[in-house]
Order: C-alpha cells, then sequence, then structure tokens
C-alpha cells in the first residue's frame, strides 16, 4: 500500500500517517468530550438548586473533572488533529517523523489518565486552576507536564512538517491562510506551554515538599498557560472559521495581509493578557494592570474584530461572486443553513463574537472587574467563546473530518443537520443566563449559594433562581447537542457506511455527506469579478458592513453599562 | 482574483487593502483606544479603582494584628464571631481561613476606612453581596483598600474563590450604621447583632 493516497473530493494527495495521527487525536478528544460532558450533566444539576443532585465533595471533584477534560483534553487533543490536518493534509505534505508523532500522543494519553486517576479517586480535589496552595497529588502535576510535554512536541512536529513541505516542495506560493493561522496557534501554544512547564514542575516538585511556590507567583505564571491556552483555542477557531467558510460556500480572503497580520497580533500581544485575570489581586499594582490589559489584551481584541469582519466579509463576497448579489443580506438568505458546517460557522462567529467577546472585553477592564471576578458572570463569558466559539466550530468541521479523513458517510445525517442549532440555541441561553445571575453577584464554583449550612445565610433575589432555572434548561438542551454530536460521530467512525477510495462524494443525494462535498461552490473565474454589480456606499460587502456596526453598537453600549453600574458602588480604592 | 483560506497564495500577497475594510479596522483600532483610555480616566474621575496599598505579609503576622484589631473594638459577639466596630477612618482587618471570615466588622455610613483583606491559608475571594464587589484574597499579601460604604444595612461577605470541601459555607458580614446614628456610640443597636451571650 503506498504511504499517500489522493483524496478523490479534493485531489489533495494524504499522507496515511497523517490520516491516522489525526484520527486517533480526534478520537481521544471525543472521549474526552464524553467524560467532560457527563460531569457537565452532574454539575449543571448541582448548581441548579431546585435538583442539587450531588454532594459538595462530589459537586468539586465533578467540576474539577468537568475543566480539565473539556478545556485541556479534549479541546487540545484535536488542537493537534487540527494542526495534522492544516499542515500535513493542506500542504500535500508526509509527516516527517511517525515515530515521534506516535511517542507524542502516548506521552499526552499517559498524562491525561495520571489526572484522570487523581481527579476520579479524589486526590485532585482542585479545581482546573489547582490554585497552590490547594494540594493535589503529585500524579495530578506529573500528568499535566508528561501531557504537555507531549503536546509541544505535536507543535514541534507541526513545524517540521511546514519546514519539509516548503523545502520538498508540496505547495506552490506562500502558505494557505488556514495552515498560517494553524501556525499563529501553534507558536502560542510553544509559548503557552513553555508556562505550563515553568509553573508545573515547580508545583510538582512543591507537592513532594522539595520547594516553596508563592500563591500569587503560582496566579501570574499560571495564567501565562491558563489564559495564553484560551489563545490557541482562539488562533485555531478563527483557523477553521476560513476552513469552513472555503469548504462550505468557497469563502474568499479578502486581503491577505489584514488577515495575516491580524493572526500575528494574536502571537505578539496574547501571553501578556493574562494579566486580565490579576485585576483584582494584591501582587500588582495598578500600572501594571492598565499596561498589560491595554496594550497588550486589545491588540489582540483588535486582531478577533478584524477577524470579526474579515471571516463574514469573505462568506459574503464568496457568495456574491457566485451570484448571491441580492439586497443587503441574500447571500445569508442563499446560504446553505441545512449544512452542520456552514450553520456551525454561522452559530461560531455569531456567539463568540456578541456574547463572548463583548462580555470578556468588558470584564476584563480593570475596574469593571471589580463587578465581575469570580462571579458566574466568568464561566457565563467562557461558555460563550471555547464552547459555543471553539467547540462548535470543531464539531462544525469534524462533519467535514468523517468523509474526508475517516472516509465515512455520516450516520444519522438528518440529526447532524440539527445538531448545530441544538447545541447553539442552548449554549446560547445557558451563556447569558449565566453571564445575568453573576451580574447579582452569585459566585463561580459554588455548591450551594442558598448558604444552608453556613453561619448566615443571604439570600439572592428571587429574580436569580429563576435565571438559574433558565441557565439549567439551557444547559441541558446544550448537553442534548452535544450528546448528538457524540453518538453521530462515534457511530460514523467506527460504524459508518464507508467510502470507497474513489468515491468523491459528488453529486450525491441521500447520503450522509454534507452538500460542501456533494455539491461543492463551484471554482471562480476571473470574470466573476466583473459580473459584479457596482458597490454602493457600503462598499463590496454592505451586509457584513451592518452587521459589524450592529456588534459594535452593542460592545459599546454593554461596556459602558458596565461602568455605569460600577459607579453605582462604595468607593473603593 | 480571489482565493479561499485553503488555496496557497501567490509568494507576494502583501496588497492594497480594500477601503472599507481599512475602515474597519481603523474604527476597530480606534475603540480599542477608547477601552484603553477609560482605564486612567477611572483612576483619575472614578470612585471604584482596584488598587490598594499592597504588600507582603506573613499569615502568622496578619493573624497577630487580626487579633490586636478584635481585641481593640470588639462590641459583641454573632453567631460566635467577634463583631467589631472601629472608628471612621481606622484600619480594618479582615482575615480569611478555611472556613471563615473574621471578625464581623460594624462601620458608619460616609466614613471611610482601610480594609485589609488576606488569608492565612489558600486563596479565598472577597465578594461583598448584594453589591457584588470582588476582591481575590492570597495567602502572603495585604490587599488595603479604602473603602467608603455609602448605604447603610447588612452586607455579607460570601468566599467566591474555591477554598476546600467547606467552600460554600465561608459566609462573613459587614454592618454599615446610617450616618446619622448617634455619633461616637459604637455600641449603638444594629440589626441582627446581639452583644455578648449569642454564641451557639
Amino acid at each position: 500500500m503506498s504511504a499517500f493516497r489522493t483524496c478523490p473530493t479534493t485531489g489533495l494527495r494524504v499522507h496515511r500517517t497523517a490520516d491516522r495521527l489525526i484520527k486517533a487525536n480526534a478520537v481521544v478528544a471525543t472521549v474526552a468530550l464524553l467524560v467532560g460532558g457527563i460531569a457537565a450533566v452532574l454539575v449543571l444539576l448541582t448548581r441548579w438548586e431546585a435538583v442539587l443532585l450531588l454532594e459538595a465533595d462530589m459537586f468539586y471533584r465533578m467540576l474539577t473533572v468537568h475543566g480539565m477534560n473539556m478545556l485541556i483534553f479534549f479541546i487540545i487533543f484535536f488542537e493537534m488533529a487540527v494542526l495534522y490536518f492544516a499542515s500535513a493534509v493542506l500542504l500535500n505534505c508526509r509527516v516527517p517523523a511517525p515515530k515521534t508523532g506516535w511517542v507524542a500522543f502516548v506521552l499526552m494519553v499517559v498524562g491525561t489518565l495520571m489526572v484522570e486517576w487523581t481527579m476520579w479517586t479524589g486526590r485532585a480535589d482542585v479545581l482546573f486552576t489547582s490554585y497552590v496552595p490547594l494540594r493535589a497529588h503529585p500524579l495530578f502535576y506529573l500528568g499535566v507536564i508528561l501531557f504537555a510535554v507531549g503536546a509541544l512536541t505535536v507543535v514541534g512536529h507541526f513545524f517540521a512538517i511546514i519546514t519539509v513541505a516548503r523545502k520538498e516542495k508540496a505547495y506552490e506560493g506562500s502558505l494557505p491562510l488556514v495552515t498560517y493561522g494553524a501556525l499563529t496557534a501553534a507558536a502560542i501554544a510553544a509559548v503557552t506551554l513553555l508556562h505550563g512547564a515553568i509553573i508545573y514542575i515547580p508545583t510538582f516538585l512543591w507537592s513532594l515538599d522539595m520547594m516553596h511556590v508563592d500563591a500569587q507567583v503560582y496566579r501570574l505564571i499560571w495564567w501565562g498557560l491558563g489564559h495564553s491556552s484560551q489563545q490557541i483555542n482562539v488562533a485555531a477557531m478563527v483557523s477553521i472559521w476560513y476552513l469552513l467558510g472555503a469548504l462550505t460556500v468557497g469563502a474568499v480572503v479578502l486581503n491577505e495581509k489584514v488577515s495575516r497580520t491580524a493572526f500575528v497580533l494574536y502571537v505578539l500581544f496574547i501571553s501578556m493578557a493574562s494579566a486580565h485575570h490579576l485585576l483584582v489581586d494584591p501582587g500588582m499594582g495598578p500600572s501594571w494592570k492598565v499596561w498589560n490589559t491595554s496594550y497588550f489584551m486589545y491588540m489582540a481584541v483588535l486582531a478577533s474584530m478584524i477577524h470579526g469582519f474579515t471571516v463574514p466579509a469573505g462568506t459574503e463576497l464568496g457568495m456574491r461572486l457566485r451570484g448571491a448579489t441580492q439586497g443587503l443580506f441574500g447571500w445569508l438568505k442563499r446560504a446553505p443553513w441545512g449544512d452542520p458546517g456552514f450553520s456551525s460557522l454561522a452559530f461560531s462567529i455569531v456567539v463568540f463574537g456578541f456574547v463572548g467577546g463583548i462580555t470578556g472585553v468588558t470584564f476584563g477592564t480593570e475596574q469593571i472587574n471589580i463587578i465581575a471576578h469570580n462571579t458566574l458572570r466568568i464561566p457565563g463569558h467562557f461558555h460563550a467563546t471555547v464552547v459555543s466559539g471553539t467547540a462548535m466550530a470543531f464539531m462544525g468541521i469534524t462533519y467535514y473530518v468523517i468523509p474526508l479523513i475517516f472516509r465515512r458517510e455520516i450516520a444519522f445525517y438528518p440529526l447532524a443537520r440539527i445538531q448545530p442549532y441544538i447545541f447553539a440555541i442552548g449554549m446560547l441561553i445557558f451563556s447569558m443566563a449565566m453571564t445575568f445571575a453573576g451580574t447579582f453577584g452569585v459566585p463561580r464554583r459554588h455548591w450551594d449559594i442558598g448558604f444552608t449550612q453556613a453561619l448566615f445565610q443571604p439570600e439572592f433575589t428571587p429574580a436569580v433562581n429563576l435565571i438559574i432555572g433558565v441557565m439549567a434548561v439551557g444547559g441541558l438542551i446544550a448537553i442534548a447537542g452535544g450528546a448528538i454530536y457524540i453518538v453521530v460521530t462515534v457511530v460514523s467512525v467506527f460504524f459508518g457506511r464507508k467510502m470507497a477510495a474513489d468515491d468523491s462524494g459528488l453529486g450525491a443525494t441521500g447520503r450522509g455527506l454534507p452538500p460542501g462535498i456533494t455539491n461543492p461552490p463551484r471554482a471562480l473565474k476571473p470574470e466573476d469579478k466583473e459580473a459584479l454589480p457596482p458597490s454602493g456606499r457600503l462598499g463590496p460587502v454592505p451586509g457584513t458592513m451592518v452587521l459589524v456596526l450592529i456588534f459594535l453598537a452593542a460592545f459599546i453600549l454593554y461596556y459602558f453599562v458596565n461602568w455605569m453600574l460600577l459607579s453605582f458602588l462604595w468607593e473603593v480604592g | 482574483m480571489y482565493r479561499t483560506g485553503i488555496e496557497p497564495p501567490e509568494r507576494v500577497w502583501w496588497t492594497k487593502v480594500g477601503r472599507h475594510e481599512k475602515v474597519w479596522v481603523w474604527i476597530a483600532f480606534a475603540w480599542c483606544m477608547v477601552l484603553f483610555a477609560m482605564m486612567p480616566v477611572w483612576h483619575l474621575r472614578g470612585g471604584q479603582n482596584p488598587s490598594g496599598i499592597r504588600h507582603r505579609v506573613d499569615p502568622a503576622d496578619f493573624q497577630a494584628r487580626v487579633a490586636e484589631f478584635v481585641q481593640e473594638h470588639q462590641v459583641g459577639t454573632d453567631n460566635g464571631l467577634p463583631v467589631v466596630a472601629p472608628p471612621p477612618g481606622s484600619d480594618v482587618y479582615l482575615q480569611a481561613s478555611q472556613f471563615a471570615w473574621i471578625p464581623i466588622v460594624r462601620l458608619r455610613q460616609g466614613a471611610e476606612y482601610t480594609l485589609h483583606l488576606s488569608s492565612l491559608d489558600v486563596n479565598h475571594g472577597f465578594a461583598l453581596y448584594p453589591l457584588n464587589i470582588n476582591f481575590q484574597v492570597v495567602p502572603g499579601y495585604d490587599y488595603g483598600l479604602r473603602i467608603v460604604p455609602n448605604e447603610p444595612g447588612e452586607f455579607y461577605v460570601m468566599c467566591n474563590e474555591f477554598c476546600g470541601i467547606g467552600h460554600h459555607l465561608m459566609v462573613g458580614k459587614i454592618i454599615v450604621e446610617p450616618a446619622d446614628a448617634a455619633a461616637g456610640a459604637p455600641d449603638a443597636s444594629a440589626a441582627g447583632v446581639s452583644t455578648a451571650g449569642g454564641d451557639r
């Protein structure tokens, strides 16, 4: 059997080792998603005071399990698959060091199992952040270190693949934008994992009583890992936005310079932006806080605002070039909403931007953080970014990875078509309700906000109960969406109808294949541009222009309402 | 000629940016500058800033300072916790430890205090209910925040940083007496506070 196969749909030459590494990482990612998802159900049904399912110790344990499995294991294993896909597959290139790839994979799996063992046996009830001096079993820290070393190896391998592809002239011209974005994600990953090593190795030694770790220094460096890793997620997610846009509607890149510069802004400015986790900490002064949030974070915010324009604009222009020129939003009307790849893309952009982005930037303001820190507003924010944004995009691309890489049809395809809708609506309700509850000061990571066993019983306004109820319903809908995703992917991958080596799926009907494969967007011709009607005052992408201005208005409103809420408080400083 | 994000562009992709795209980039940049400017502006004009007086402190020293503070100003007990009524303008010490806030503090509306927060063991979170004022409490660090309570009432201090299995039990109290209450009478009755004997 040849080391390469030719993809009948895209014409790309795919190295079979890349195929296998992508599959292995994606399968483990899905298992982690399942474990994290089960924990999500338990956590949700406990925070819903009307149910209060778990006892306190199990609640905090399951919260730890949920955080580690979702935010570390699911996301990073999936990103490893994305790195192999964006390099070896998109660049027609071989994987130069298959053994290293497998060693890294095994290291990551072993690290994961160590962490899982300590968590499930109650040896690491320290939550995702594991703030020193809360103490976990040494194997918890060692497991994280092994996992990080494995992931760092994959990142190195990714750089090697790109170098080899360039040397062997596997592609012509420059790196495609999607690969370029993945490259920035990998660069951020390298910095992030370095922070991880800097903090987890001393913490491992501390857990063996071999050295001292300062609680504030831990928080500083840990967030160099904890937040920057979210920036890996953002860079990976935005790359997948461009990828999904290309696959589903033939989205174009308006200007390579703008999109690429925005990716570079992520690399340059994100590490220091972790400072926004420490805005109400005693260890740092106001100038440190203002400097690091403003110059460093807002330049990364600028990057996201640029992508938030260029991705929908590329979609709009791609569709206009193919004839969807009616009115402001004719292109949206004609978009393939039944394609789970496209609907995931649309929801990912909208919820990430409108809910996750706006709340996050607002809470990351030095003073506004006083009314947000450690309240439910924080998980409300990041469920909109990392779940509705990143995980949603990952789910969307899965519907293409299954036929293109696993060479299987999607099982229960009608369910797969509605899955993004269920997940997105549930997550939207969930994260907005959570954010809203947080504005009343409801703390995050808390077993009982009824304080039934505490010395005093502060009582939240009855509205909070209602909001928490809404949050729980939204969460359950989202979990149903997540469960459908897991069932569809697992059944497809292991039992789905196989596609023959020469089966491109082109023109097929009634099969479990998304329209981007059966009826892909036609290739553009130079005369398409000339056929475009002359653009009006709003330019070549008027629909997107209107959308981003609505976004900006929402952003400004939310931001200043928060300053107003802050100004009502006691004077403090 | 346009390309998608998965097609390699020509070597030179440093091309001219369309006018409308450029406009959006500048709008976004200008907005980011507003985001930046608001923080220094609020330091100059606003009343709520997380600056504080910050320094390292040994947990044992902080505990001793809290004990001294309680001894000096104690006026009663509530649920077994000491209630203290420091004079306006003074330093107030609030100790966080698994799983209690000590002591209960009685303040006067409109007066300024310096509230020192620190922890004896792990990270805790100072969350003032129902106002929604939140600060991180880190062992080994004294966070001295000047506060001016602007309304009377009973406020609770919840812990909003996970600190162990009893995290949700950790609730303290701050009482603010109205500004027009008889001045100079620290033991003037305040809702919910019994004098000695209220232990359980």
